[in-house]
């Protein structure tokens, strides 16, 4: 339901804190599903998880249940999930095969997997002279499943929108767009495939303190430490016993939440893009000599040629924030999709990608973060969800209206459509400020 | 137009589902083992509870309970004794934030089926249902545990334990911090 009278939102946004309010009114979060998630280009999932016709999932755009379907043309159709005889959803599980048709368990409507009507049962006699029959032939017709406005896809990733106008998908991402071409590239074929499995971790929490924190580099030696510490005591007692005097690779992915210093990630960047888009610049660090990666190299650089190899394994990227609600990681195939479902709560769908034509060895490291990491027995996002509940809690509270997000203000720079953290300022708050004026933009309308 | 397939099957299924028959003093062993194990994680006894598992021993927790294997596979858990020793770590550590709150579980073990039995080696499925307090809220996991127990000179030590969590594919309210 649209809203005509709208607050004047930009005074809860000021250049370097914004109210507490953004977090915790269930008004404004309505606002925000419309003007936001309802409109923008939001990720629906990967061709891979549909690879064959009538393949679909369920996905959640804003407040809207949706069904991305692959269609016997090869194509995919983003459909909202009703019928539009009485309401019903027209599919009630998250995933499944729907042959060459949808079909209402009520009443058993039938669509075609664009979500034209195709059949009712006994049609003719009981729809012959009402309204249901004047209008059925247009694509836009209410007898059909109603499609999303838009969609697009991307080298195998969907997004939907749904509105009809606005910047087309590529407008839409910018520079936020090397998340998925630094994963394909990366790949000797080109193209990632999808590992078929979600992990589900709610939040009790706003879907923006999730946002924030992706591309903080400020909280992970702080809320971290515990795991980065322990990690690391493991892996010197490995080191020690081992011949080559090493630890496994997944021990140092742990033990750097502890090892790299707070201090240490102001030599880290964050690159701050229109729309809300942030980069978070990686380590320049030593390339990997080991034999598994010098046979990924090998196959890569036969591949695409010395030259374009080298531009690949360069792209310098720790994590790619693709507003409102994706978070990559793009070296390591990681994906988190955002679905907020209230003020205070927001469910993550954690992906991973299999990079096609590269050795096993490599989908290795891919997996470890993945078990690691983002399980549901994560070690790492445990901590991360607690200060979410806890901010939360606070936020809710009287015992301050504002959230600072003051930290290196006045100094970043911008540069080529973006704004960047200054030099050795890589925990500015920059991403947060930047997030907050493309709110501002959104929720004008 | 294809046959159709008759509705009752020839066959007997019955004779897959007999028990394996053991003697009351093996019975008795498995299951105070495993209740040993559920105690130990519920009185917090990590080291404890790691001992249990042989030197190459696996705690395995797969998505679903299609899984045949946890070797290069997604899973909820897929630890050896040093992973398994990195979350008891991290458990103890004074700055584990999500452990400061009330917390604590309860496990109840029962159904437990001796499935094979060699010289070395048993296989025992058991069923369990862990009740988790977190600050005011309980949860509840439940599922089954498939365990292969190693015959040694100190009794039992668990080569693989896989746990198919009925709420293995549900979302999670919050995660798991231990195991279950």
């Amino acid at each position: 339901m649209l809203r005509e009278n709208v607050p004047d939102l930009s005074r809860f946004v000021e250049p370097d804190r914004v109210r507490r309010e953004l977090y915790t009114d269930p008004e404004i979060f309505e606002l925000e599903m419309q003007r936001i998630h309802e409109r923008v280009w939001i990720y629906c999932g990967h061709l891979s998880q549909i690879p064959k016709a009538g393949d679909y999932y369920t996905v959640q755009i804003g407040r809207q249940p949706m069904i991305m379907v692959r269609r016997s043309d090869g194509g995919v159709s983003v459909l909202y999930n009703r019928c539009p005889h009485r309401g019903n959803m027209i599919c009630g599980d998250q995933k499944g095969n729907t042959g060459d048709q949808f079909r209402c368990s009520y009443h058993a409507w039938t669509f075609h997997q664009d979500g034209r009507l195709k059949n009712i049962p006994m049609m003719e006699s009981g729809y012959q002279g009402t309204r249901l029959m004047e209008l059925r032939g247009r694509s836009d017709a209410d007898c059909n499943m109603k499609p999303a406005a838009r969609v697009e896809v991307y080298r195998g990733f969907v997004f939907a929108s749904l509105a009809k106008d606005g910047p087309t998908l590529k407008e839409f991402l910018g520079k936020s767009i090397v998340a998925f071409d630094d994963m394909c590239d990366r790949a000797p074929e080109g193209e990632v495939e999808i590992v078929p499995n979600c992990f589900r971790v709610i939040q009790h929490s706003n879907w923006k303190l999730f946002m924030e924190n992706q591309i903080d580099a400020l909280h992970p030696s702080v809320t971290h430490q515990s795991t980065g510490r322990a990690a690391h005591e493991v892996e010197k007692q490995i080191a020690k016993k081992a011949k080559k005097g090493e630890a496994p690779l997944s021990y140092h992915m742990l033990s750097a939440f502890a090892t790299v210093t707070i201090d240490k990630w102001d030599n880290f960047q964050t690159i701050n893009y229109p729309y809300g888009h942030c980069i978070l610049t990686g380590y320049m660090g030593l390339r990997p000599q080991d034999p598994d990666t010098l046979a990924y190299d090998r196959i890569m650089i036969a591949k695409y040629g010395r030259k374009r190899f080298e531009e690949i394994i360069g792209v310098n990227i720790h994590h790619v924030l693709v507003y409102p609600g994706l978070s990559v990681q793009s070296p390591l195939q990681q994906l988190r999709a955002v679905r907020p479902l209230g003020v205070d709560r927001t469910l993550t769908e954690i992906w991973h990608f299999r990079l096609k034509g590269a050795p096993e060895a490599i989908y290795r490291r891919s997996l470890a973060y993945y078990n690691l990491v983002n399980s549901p027995a994560t070690l790492i996002n445990a901590d991360d969800l607690e200060n979410f509940w806890k901010c939360h809690q606070g936020l809710a509270s009287d015992g301050g209206d504002w959230v600072s997000f003051h930290r290196h203000y006045g100094r970043d720079l911008e540069k080529d459509g973006g704004v960047e953290s200054g030099p050795g300022m890589g925990t500015s708050e920059a991403p947060m400020r930047n997030q907050m004026k493309a709110w501002t933009e959104y929720m004008r309308g | 137009m294809a046959k159709r397939k008759p509705l009752l099957k020839k066959k007997s299924t019955m004779a897959a589902a007999r028990p394996l028959r053991v003697s009351p003093a093996l019975q008795q062993e498995v299951e105070q083992f495993l209740y040993r194990q559920a105690e130990l994680l519920d009185t917090r006894q990590w080291q404890a509870w790691i001992d249990l598992f042989a030197d190459d021993g696996i705690y395995w927790m797969p998505p679903d309970a299609s899984y045949k294997t946890w070797d290069g596979q997604p899973a909820i858990f897929a630890e050896d004794k040093n992973l398994m020793t990195v979350r008891m770590g991290r458990v103890l550590h004074p700055d584990a934030w999500s452990q400061r709150p009330l917390w604590g579980t309860n496990h109840v073990v029962s159904n437990v089926v001796v499935q094979k039995s060699s010289a070395s080696e048993l296989l025992v499925k058991s069923r369990f249902h862990m009740m988790e307090l977190r600050r005011d809220d309980v949860r509840h996991f439940a599922g089954s545990y498939l365990h292969t127990l190693r015959k040694t000179r100190d009794g039992y030590r668990i080569a693989l334990q896989r746990v198919d969590m009925t709420n293995a594919q549900a979302a999670y309210d919050y995660v798991l911090q231990v195991w279950v």
